[in-house]
């Protein structure tokens, strides 16, 4: 049932990418990427990261997304033509595309376990169980603390230090923005 | 668990976002195929602390702040470029072409 519901929202999320970057409309291109956006929410609850999916569905499909439709209309781009690059740019894309995709599928392929097992062959390391303890963290953890204590912990406690400097840079980005937006400095 | 499905998922969404950004010309279509590049990163966190412990979701946490962040500021750049060119087309974009 799972896997069922996984397979169809991954489905849908890859449609909606391709369809994002093939849209002509930036508006239509916005709302396809909102989909993706959904989808991958999904996925995330799927993956017993609900918190995440939230925030997911808050803060990208929502604030940021409106962001953009809103510049996009600021700047009325509705009805522009067709801005996708010639034929030149369009085969050094997929060259480039195709080499990455390929990169990432071997890389995709080469799981821990078989890197365990290589370096099970190598007799420097220690046992390689121990180095790939993988459990169910994430579940244990949740059934510990609640969906939101299982991030919370970590997060000002282990994570303190960055999450205050994330503050500054969310202050500087405000102050630009603003800076950047104004008509006369 | 799904953490072989997942890393293909975002193996795919990364691809797809870099052909975006290399197939399109508007800035803020741009800018859209890297918010999905993030996403697809973050996707990989996501199916990661499954197995490794939460600093995955924190990770993932600073991600967004630095993906809202980055939004802000390049659609503020991308605003007062769209005042000085009139076009957000990054063929017309050559102010360092000389």
């Amino acid at each position: 049932m799972t896997n069922a519901v996984f397979y169809l929202f991954a489905t849908l999320a890859v449609v909606s990418a391709c369809l994002c970057i093939l849209q002509r409309n930036p508006v239509s291109a916005a709302l396809w990427l909102v989909s993706t956006m959904f989808s991958l929410a999904a996925i995330y609850v799927l993956l017993d990261a609900q918190f995440i999916a939230a925030i997911q569905v808050l803060v990208y499909a929502g604030a940021v997304m409106v962001l953009f439709l809103f510049v996009i209309m600021l700047l009325n781009l509705g009805h522009t033509s067709s801005d996708i690059r010639g034929p030149s740019g369009v085969a050094a894309a997929i060259v480039l595309v195709g080499l990455l995709a390929i990169e990432l599928f071997t890389l995709w392929r080469y799981t821990p376990r078989r890197l365990a097992a290589e370096l099970a062959q190598a007799p420097a390391f220690g046992d390689p169980g121990a180095a790939f303890a993988a459990g169910e963290f994430a579940r244990q953890e949740t059934a510990a603390r609640g969906v939101v204590g299982a991030i919370a912990t970590p997060l000002f406690q282990t994570y303190l230090i960055p999450f205050e400097i994330t503050s500054i840079l969310l202050l500087a980005a405000i102050v630009g923005a603003v800076v950047l937006a104004k008509r006369k400095v | 668990m799904l953490l072989g499905p997942s890393l293909l998922l975002s193996a795919i969404l990364f691809s797809l976002g870099v052909a975006g950004v290399l197939l399109r010309r508007n800035a803020i279509v741009l800018f859209m195929c890297i918010e999905l590049m993030l996403n697809a990163v973050n996707l990989t966190f996501v199916a990661f602390a499954q197995l490794y412990g939460a600093s995955g979701y924190i990770i993932v946490f600073f991600v967004m702040t630095v993906a809202a962040a980055e939004a802000a500021v390049g659609l503020a750049i991308i605003l007062a470029i769209f005042r000085h060119k009139q076009s957000v087309d990054l063929q017309n974009i050559n102010l360092l072409h000389g």
